[in-house]
């Protein structure tokens, strides 16, 4: 089993690059005779990754499936907010791809996607190489709209202020800057007008920036400047947290748009109100679907999120091309979320290989959404929603009476949370 | 090289046995629905209990009494009304099949 299990490692990466006579062969027997087609997946975040495997699973490895992604590892932006308060290491949110390499048979190329031809079918990489595809599956993630924010990019190019909303490195840069503040320090988080990635994201973040205050640097306090006129997920919970938990630490502050910084004054500019000092800024700005989604006209919708049939993913726009994850106009009340990817990858998996068998697709597909904040190192918080597609209406409603926030602040939840974490990243990449 | 050529030629025997008209049953779809918090196929490995090899009878006994209020929970009660009894069905006969 070990050598069965080392060869098949060794015939991805070999297969890779294309140096395996041998294997080549195989494949392209293999395609001739039994592949149904081939499907490359842009971006191996929760909706990439999760398409990869449901494609070659679900159509019994008979679909080629390659991957585009530039990173070397899954990293989670769930959870990493607990690095960030330093309750956790980078290492404790990051996963390997090679089970998806080696155990479900993924083809990897290390690269970005140059451009797309809808037309042709085709997805001309960084690296130089052409793919032809069949289906393309683009799970970009975010594109951060600097636009919004003047002198936001210098100052995060420099280092100065940060953005973290996608996990890795300056994730840890964060975290340092937190952790090299002066006891008696400000920390200043802004939340841009919604949509926008991981709705309490933020929230959470600012309430475990408090949580490590509480235990190393009492005197600190934490402002949370929202351009929303509330809080825009688990609010009584946040808010019951923030005055039991943190009292007189965490000040929130609604009707806020940043819409400039001065890096060299440590300054927040609003749209109408004054500006505001602190100690370490953290700056969320406005976000549209990921570039290659927007250089392909994908983003359709306010020119900022792809709209999708929500039956199979496919682009409103371009015909074998599906779209998932934060990238997508979002049905009513769907969060942009890693578990909605996960959940958007798996619809979207069975369809590609009905459309690809010439199968009908599933007229009734479900997603639901599970979301733990913690809101101390010991407790946490949850929202859940169903999502039941509506044949007539073509889009995900979530069912009456359904879904719902925690009773309270949880200990259980916490221990949940963690196993959320575990579980999905199992179910994603393994 | 013999031995890498001849399990090469397995794997592509294999490849090809396996291809015949994969169907993604409704049953798989709105099973892998849960996957994310109770793990693959319903087998978890962490606090949130696991689902595979439990009988059809008792998930569907369980869902029940989460969308009456008979049994409490966290998050459950929550989940378990937005699947219609249908629906529970399907999963909890997946979920019934699969190894713990």
């Amino acid at each position: 089993m070990q050598s069965r299990r080392k060869f098949l490692a060794g015939a991805a990466t070999v297969g890779a690059i294309g140096l395996a006579p041998a294997l080549s062969g195989c494949a392209s027997t293999t395609r001739s005779a039994a592949l149904k087609g081939k499907v490359v997946i842009v971006g191996a975040g929760y909706g990439g990754s999760t398409a990869a495997k449901y494609i070659r699973d679900w159509s019994n490895n008979s679909i080629s499936v390659t991957v585009v992604e530039p990173g070397d590892a899954f990293v989670s932006c769930p959870v990493s907010n607990l690095v960030i308060a330093g309750a956790k290491s980078l290492q404790d949110i990051t996963v390997s791809y090679d089970d998806l390499r080696q155990r479900h048979g993924v083809n990897w190329i290390k690269s970005t996607v140059e451009s797309i031809d809808p037309a042709k079918h085709t997805v001309k990489l960084a690296n130089g190489d052409t793919l032809q595809y069949d289906k393309l599956v683009l799970s970009p993630g975010i594109d951060l709209m600097f636009d919004s924010v003047k002198g936001l990019k210098a100052a995060n190019e420099s280092g100065k202020i940060l953005i973290s909303m996608k996990a890795g490195p300056e994730t840890l840069a964060l975290r340092r800057q937190i952790e090299a503040m002066p006891d008696g320090g400000v920390f200043a988080i802004t939340v841009p007008p919604t949509p926008y990635r991981c709705p309490p994201g933020p929230y959470e973040r600012a309430t475990l920036v408090a949580a490590y205050f509480k235990q190393h640097k009492p005197k600190s306090k934490v402002l949370i400047y929202d351009a929303n006129d509330k809080v825009q997920s688990k609010e009584p919970l946040f808010k019951k947290a923030w005055a039991d938990l943190y009292p007189g630490m965490i000040e929130y502050i609604p009707d806020h748009k940043v819409v400039g910084v001065a890096a060299d004054r440590n300054e927040l500019q609003f749209e109408v109100n004054d500006p505001v000092k602190a100690d370490v800024l953290n700056v969320i700005p406005m976000q549209r679907a990921g570039v290659i989604a927007q250089k392909t006209g994908l983003a359709n919708m306010n020119a900022r999120w792809c709209g999708v049939d929500y039956q199979t993913f496919e682009s409103a726009v371009h015909k074998d091309i599906h779209v998932l994850g934060d990238s997508i106009q979002i049905a009513p009340l769907m969060p942009k979320s890693g578990h909605m990817a996960n959940q958007h990858a798996k619809v979207a998996a069975a369809a590609i290989v009905s459309m690809l068998y010439d199968q009908p697709v599933n007229p009734h597909p479900v997603v639901m959404n599970t979301c733990y904040s913690m809101v101390s190192f010991e407790r946490a918080i949850h929202v859940a929603s169903v999502h039941q597609y509506d044949a007539e209406k073509k889009t995900f409603l979530t069912v009456p009476g359904s879904g719902g926030i925690s009773a309270g602040l949880s200990e259980i939840e916490a221990h949940y949370a963690d196993a959320w974490a575990h579980n999905i990243w199992r179910d994603s990449l393994s | 090289m013999l031995r890498k050529l001849l399990l090469t030629s397995l794997l592509c025997a294999a490849g090809v046995a396996q291809a015949a008209a994969p169907v993604v049953t409704p049953s798989q779809s709105l099973a892998a629905t849960c996957y994310n918090c109770h793990g693959p196929h319903g087998v978890s490995a962490a606090a949130i209990p696991s689902l595979a090899g439990r009988t059809s009878a008792s998930i569907v006994e369980t869902m029940a009494e989460y969308k009456t209020g008979k049994r409490t929970g966290t998050i459950m009660p929550q989940i378990a009304k937005g699947y219609t009894d249908a629906q529970i069905q399907l999963i909890a006969t997946y979920f019934s099949q699969q190894k713990p």
